[in-house]
């Protein structure tokens, strides 16, 4: 069998997906970012929702996102997306609306807006890539930077005495009477990838449906900012990120 | 067809106002002396009559980016605020600018720094004709001196902004918010339509139609060749508004030896001033800025040529003065009378200033 016969159509069995644009990303390989850019594109094309989303990009890692998805954005100031996303969604009801936020920007400096919005149960989606760590400055240490974990700014690991205790702020926001979707799902293997994308499909459909705020956090790896290689920083995740932010549904009605 | 005059206060018209325009949603925070703005926007609740939304806050930090959420969409968005809140609004305001989106705010000002006090000030007014925010960016900034330009400068306010994609504020204090006069509030206007919207803003972000790329709205670019371009367009922008947006009022400046600069509620006073003074047989004149930034310098200018000296007077410590002068610029003598911290100064202050000051 040659090359031409195996890439035929009728043996496509992986393409990528329509609304990611050819834009070359700037990710390091092996960060989880790439894989969840290819599930919310692949979602809204499932969907049909093109023309109704909104997408909120964030101040992180992210910031580009909207660089890499052909549909329309806002770019935030950090921590603000929630803010923008209320806005968004509250004058055009019938859209699609959902932030794109990594632990810095959603569980730090954007703490508030994230936390009221979700009280309010703004018709939106949230999508939370925690990776522990400030990817984009360098590796800073975060509000979910584990307990003696090494960061730029713990150089001898996070003394949660000193310097508070790994915020599970997905806990905090399934508390919330706004919140009707709140789950917690990692893109490490390629099951993981299917459930990840399941649970970024059912948060579109909710905010279409306006039910109220989801929120979808993706455990993810920062391999260059935790300084292992891909495949170690998977295996670090689940040995060490998943027993304290343990994967699956914390709510959903 | 009789005329509607009502009573109010210069808060509620502005709430009143912007209803009637057609504005597409409120966002705000309560702090005193602007709290009846968002107060008198859910006494009416407008989402039941226009579909207006209105919103109270977390924090101004939210309203402020709310306000950007919205704007991005092409809505016709605003948020109110007093001193504190304001400065707590100036990120927001800076990505608003950035990001070239059109919107209102309005600054109903109190005496500061700090928490001040809940008394009038005008002391705003470098904050934002100056910057306030971060970046070289200016904002479209009406200062009414009543009830009725409360009332206007809504509409007039949201017109700039869509002309330019540009913010606007009304600089305004605690006492035009704050007192009652007549006003006659502009006829209801129509929301605009998604479609009416998506052809007047083809840049909003209100989902990628197939006949275009995607909407994106963002102040960020890290290649600094392209960033210096966006910079110079945002200049050349600020230019067109300069020469063509200048607004002021001069009142008895025609035959005065003396001239009189002032704006909003310290321009009232003024006017009351000028009659005491000509009383007196003291020739003195009215310039009163409508439009702070773009700044009536040209025309303060030409006054200067013919006056024997001016003073400002302002609710702060010296701010406008300094513009005065550049605009001046050495031909005549300019000084300042101010009262701080939330006092109001009267008529009497301000003409025993003039003769202190400027006649001697």
């Amino acid at each position: 069998m040659d090359i031409n016969t195996i890439v035929s159509p009728e043996n496509l069995v992986y393409a990528k997906p329509e609304l990611m644009n050819n834009n070359h990303m700037h990710y390091c390989p092996g960060c989880s970012h790439g894989v969840v850019h290819k599930l919310l594109a692949e979602v809204i094309k499932e969907l049909g929702l093109q023309e109704k989303t909104i997408g909120i990009a964030p101040v992180g890692c992210a910031v580009f996102a909207y660089k890499y998805i052909d549909v329309d954005w806002q770019e935030a100031a950090h921590g603000r997306a929630p803010a923008l996303a209320t806005a968004a969604k509250r004058l055009n009801p019938d859209k699609m609306v959902f932030t794109y936020q990594g632990d810095g920007d959603l569980a730090a400096i954007g703490t508030a807006e994230t936390i009221h919005a979700a009280n309010r149960g703004e018709n939106i989606a949230i999508i939370f890539i925690n990776n522990g760590i400030y990817g984009m400055t360098g590796g800073q240490m975060a509000p979910t930077t584990l307990d003696h974990m090494k960061t730029s700014t713990s150089p001898e690991g996070r003394d949660v005495h000193t310097m508070g205790n790994p915020l599970k702020i997905t806990d905090l926001l399934a508390i919330l009477d706004g919140v009707c979707y709140a789950t917690r799902q990692g893109v490490h293997t390629a099951a993981a990838v299917k459930r990840a994308k399941r649970a970024i499909k059912l948060a579109f459909e909710n905010s279409m449906a306006n039910k109220g705020t989801s929120i979808v956090e993706i455990v993810s790896t920062c391999n260059s900012g935790w300084k292992m290689t891909p495949a170690g920083a998977n295996d670090w995740m689940v040995e060490n990120m998943f027993p304290v932010y343990p994967l699956g549904d914390l709510k959903n009605i | 067809m009789s005329e509607e005059i009502s009573l109010m206060k210069g808060n509620e018209a502005i709430a009143y106002a912007a209803i009637r325009y057609g504005t597409d949603g409120y966002f705000g925070y309560p702090i005193t002396p602007q709290s009846e703005i968002i107060e008198t926007f859910m006494e009416a609740a407008p989402w039941k009559t226009t579909g207006m939304v209105v919103l109270q806050a977390e924090s101004e930090v939210a309203a402020t980016n709310m306000v950007y959420g919205g704007a991005a969409c092409g809505k016709a968005v605003m948020t109110s605020s007093s001193s504190p809140g304001i400065s707590l609004k100036q990120e927001g305001i800076s990505y608003l600018a950035g990001a070239e989106l059109p919107c209102l705010l309005v600054n109903v000002q109190r005496g500061g720094p700090g928490l001040g006090t809940i008394q009038p000030s005008q002391a705003d007014y470098f904050q934002t004709v100056k910057g306030g925010g971060h970046g070289d960016y200016r904002l479209i900034t009406l200062a009414p001196n009543s009830v009725q330009e409360m009332a206007d400068f809504v509409s007039l306010g949201f017109e700039l902004a869509f002309k330019y994609r540009n913010p606007s504020m009304i600089l305004t204090d605690g006492v035009i918010g704050q007192m009652m006069e007549k006003v006659k509030l502009p006829e209801y206007k129509r929301r605009r339509t998604e479609q009416e919207i998506r052809e007047q803003c083809p840049w909003a972000t209100l989902g990628k139609t197939p006949d275009r790329e995607p909407n994106i709205i963002t102040s960020l670019e890290l290649d600094p060749e392209i960033m210096e371009k966006n910079n110079e367009r945002f200049q050349a922008k600020y230019r067109e508004i300069e020469k063509n947006e200048v607004r002021f009022e001069s009142i008895q400046c025609e035959d005065a030896e003396y001239m009189l600069v002032a704006f909003g509620s310290a321009a009232r006073i003024c006017l009351k001033a000028v009659e005491l003074a000509r009383a007196e047989g003291i020739k003195v004149g009215l310039l009163r800025p409508i439009t702070l930034w773009p700044f009536p310098g040209e025309a303060i200018s030409k006054c200067a040529d013919r006056m024997k000296g001016m003073l400002t007077v302002e609710l702060n410590a010296g701010q406008m003065v300094e513009d005065v002068r550049l605009a001046v610029n050495g031909k005549a003598k300019v000084e300042h009378y101010g009262r701080l911290g939330g006092i109001v100064p009267t008529p009497d202050g301000v003409l025993q200033a003039l003769k202190e000051k400027v006649i001697k």
